[in-house]
């Protein structure tokens, strides 16, 4: 059936609709035909004929999460084909990194996933710092170890938000966000920011823990458990809400690896991949946690396993409180990384050497390096080509949004219309990292 | 004279009840918002007037100002009218509510606590209910979108699925009470509910009152992360609000005879009291199932379409015919 979808010749007067008949041959066979112009009697009285629909969900919708546009092909209301169209929200961060110097570009990381912005910056650092190899002072990792899981709760949070937000349970997402909001002050107090951080630093990070913030933490980490309750008594036990994630947008193991997905998302199909774990990077590797994986494969293994990854981030960040040693915050190397800020308000030598840096970027080896990170939706990477002068050649992003979306058709055939907002709600998916 | 009077007594009537009624439609709302809030810590509506307390009105004026748009490939008189025939059908069902036990005597002029008893009251309100299913269907059909075009079958099957079942649970009252007028309803619950007699009846029919008004977690028609707004994606301005009144007059009506069924009416539940005025309890009573309503919208998800007609075919629909069996057997046998 296959060959018999031939793409259609490009048509003459080309308006948007034209160019997609084009790309995009909707049916993976041939659609059934009916000839129009007979009548029913003539049919002989076929009254039932059927045709899908072609339903246009985005990139103006309420749940897609941003501008994500789905064009559905649906049967009733059961999807026969769904076809994502990204670039509503392509902004060209990629280019846009080939005239900024490495240090510039973490304010750029910020706006690619806005809801986890520290972990964008963390990724970038790291890649940076793989190419330039640069070894960070052993506090700065635990700082960031600790900033980065902090992270990951409010990525979890505001994405169990949204998951509920988007089935109908309306409460679940204003108390994640009450609980968001505590970390989002603590952020503020780090680093002045609550949503766009540029927090990290190539070689370190740019503060040091504010007074009061350890305690902070401390006592929202003693009350977080009690609040995962909460949650759990309002979906867990709910049995619309078993109905409506159990069973639904499976995949397997082995297709999840195929479609290279990566995080909860993979983790959920029994995959035990973490880049964490993996390659481990800053002080994973000298704290004790444990991966959740799923079993099954469905929406609610997924949700299951995030919500194990909360208890299993604070569990990292207590540990990382405790065995967090005093010391330096950045590395210094001249020509490669920043000086300290009191030295540059101070001393001639120093303030000279941060302008050039500010001005013509790093001294940055030739080469090329690719990096990746856990973020909380997977595996965040950059890829950068450097040519050895302070802008980079060229970066490539791996946003995990961008490649879970490819498993979209894949995960959503044959569930029904309202299943296709868990569907991408299951990849906890941002538009703004997906398009970039 | 005496004519006068007839007609003239019978439009005041409406004209109170009408205007009660949508006074407490433009309120609910506002209650809804209020203790959706403080059970999602946060506010709601505060700066409208104290506590918000005018925002029902400035939301309603702010509706009157909108620009009515009717989209360009909609059929222009169903698209048009499709709100009034799911309004009038909503408002209509009041006319047989008794409201208290007592008639008022105003100025020579005898007012009774309702605007008419006909023996029927119960089908007659089931019977408008039905017509407000055609204006949904009617609206999501005219609007020319998928969306709405998907939203307005939806609620047409919701509806007339839920519906079934919402007639057969009441049957086990009316075996009960052996009539079919609101007013003989109540006076038959003076010693016992019928909530107590009948628990399966009354829990099967706020399940189906849920679906049949369209709320959460039965909210399909309208399911804003499915179908952006259902039926009324297209709707906007007085139309929209046309939609809206009903939805939350329908909750109201059907809160009422739940109230009236079920509840006991305008009686108090103890002897003791009886000092507390009839209208005050029946105004309770409507509000506790109202709020019942509001509180199940705070909790629950949303269930999925396929399942919603499952529960309602394989799962309500049995049951409510079970209730009417057993009923029937056992007042069989204490009767004679």
């Amino acid at each position: 059936m296959h060959e018999k979808v031939l793409i259609k010749e490009p048509a003459t007067e080309k308006t948007f609709r034209d160019t997609e008949d084009y790309y995009f041959p909707a049916y993976p066979q041939e659609p059934p035909h009916y000839p129009l112009s007979k009548t029913d009697e003539e049919e002989g009285g076929n009254f039932f004929r059927s045709e899908d629909m072609l339903v246009n969900m985005g990139p103006q919708h309420p749940a897609t999460h941003g501008v994500l546009r789905v064009v559905l092909d649906l049967e009733g209301e059961k999807i026969v084909k769904a076809t994502p169209y990204l670039g509503y929200l392509h902004r060209g961060v990629e280019k846009l990194a080939e005239n900024m110097t490495y240090q510039q570009f973490i304010t750029l990381t910020d706006r690619m996933d806005y809801v986890a912005s520290m972990l964008n910056n963390f990724a970038w650092v790291r890649a940076v710092e793989k190419l330039m190899q640069i070894k960070v002072p052993e506090r700065a990792e635990y700082l960031r170890t600790i900033i980065a899981e902090m992270q990951r709760i409010i990525g979890h949070l505001f994405w169990l938000g949204v998951q509920a937000l988007d089935i109908g349970a309306m409460t679940v997402f204003f108390f994640t966000f009450r609980e968001r909001e505590i970390l989002i002050d603590l952020f503020e107090s780090l680093c002045g920011a609550r949503l766009t951080y540029s927090y990290f630093r190539i070689g370190g990070v740019d503060s040091d823990l504010p007074p009061g913030f350890t305690g902070k933490l401390h006592k929202f980490l003693e009350e977080f458990p009690a609040k995962i309750e909460e949650y759990d008594t309002l979906l867990v036990q709910n049995r619309i809400w078993l109905a409506r994630t159990k069973g639904i947008a499976y995949i397997s193991g082995e297709d999840a690896i195929n479609f290279s997905l990566t995080g909860p998302t993979l983790r959920g199909s029994g995959v035990y991949y973490d880049v964490r774990k993996a390659e481990p990077y800053a002080a994973y590797d000298k704290v004790k946690w444990r991966v959740p994986l799923g079993k099954s494969g469905d929406t609610y293994d997924r949700y299951w396993c995030r919500m194990q990854e909360l208890h299993q981030s604070s569990a990292i960040i207590k540990q990382c409180l405790e065995k967090m040693p005093l010391g330096p915050i950045m590395a210094e190397i001249p020509g490669m990384t920043m000086p300290p800020k009191e030295k540059v308000v101070t001393e001639m030598e120093s303030l000279i050497h941060h302008f050039k840096i500010a001005s013509s970027g790093m001294k940055v080896p030739k080469g090329e390096v690719y990096c990746g990170t856990e973020a909380h939706k997977g595996e965040l990477g950059f890829y950068i080509v450097s040519d050895g002068s302070g802008k980079p050649y060229r970066v490539k992003v791996r946003s995990p949004s961008y490649i879970h979306i490819g498993a979209l058709d894949h995960m959503s055939r044959n569930y029904l219309i309202a299943d296709l907002v868990t569907i991408f709600g299951t990849y906890d998916i941002v538009m703004g990292e997906c398009d970039r | 004279m005496e004519i006068g009077l007839k007609i003239l007594v019978p439009l005041i009537e409406i004209s109170v009840v009408l205007g009660i009624v949508l006074f407490h439609v433009a309120y609910i709302t506002y209650f809804e918002r209020k203790i959706l809030s403080h059970m999602q810590d946060r506010l709601g509506p505060m700066e409208v007037g104290p506590h918000g307390l005018l925002q029902p009105i400035a939301d309603g004026l702010k509706l009157f100002f909108k620009e009515d748009i009717i989209p360009a490939g909609a059929d222009k008189i169903i698209f048009s009218i499709a709100p009034i025939i799911v309004l009038v059908p909503a408002l209509i069902g009041f006319a047989v509510i008794p409201f208290a036990k007592e008639s008022i005597t105003i100025f020579g002029l005898t007012f009774k606590p309702f605007i008419t008893d006909i023996n029927i009251g119960i089908l007659y309100i089931f019977a408008f209910a039905s017509i407000g299913a055609y204006g949904v269907i009617l609206g999501g059909w005219a609007s020319n979108s998928k969306y709405a075009l998907l939203g307005g079958l939806r609620a047409g099957a919701q509806m007339v699925s839920y519906e079934l079942a919402l007639g057969l649970s009441i049957i086990g009252v009316l075996l009960l009470s052996q009539s079919l007028s609101m007013v003989q309803i109540v006076e038959a619950q003076n010693r016992i509910w019928f909530v107590l007699l009948q628990p399966v009846a009354f829990v099967i029919y706020v399940i189906c009152a849920v679906a049949e008004t369209n709320r959460l977690p039965f909210d399909m028609p309208e399911a804003e992360s499915e179908l952006v707004a259902g039926f009324f994606t297209e709707y906007s301005g007085m139309r929209f609000s046309f939609f809206f009144l009903a939805e939350y007059a329908n909750m109201i009506l059907v809160s009422c005879i739940a109230a009236i069924l079920f509840l006991g009416g305008w009686h108090a539940p103890f002897k003791f009291l009886e000092f507390i005025p009839p209208t005050i309890w029946f105004i309770l009573k409507v509000y506790f199932i109202l709020f019942f309503f509001i509180w199940i919208r705070g909790t629950l998800p949303r269930v999925r379409y396929d399942q919603l007609m499952k529960f309602g075919w394989k799962v309500m629909i049995p049951l409510s015919l079970a209730n009417i069996i057993v009923t029937s057997i056992v007042l069989y046998i204490v009767r004679g």
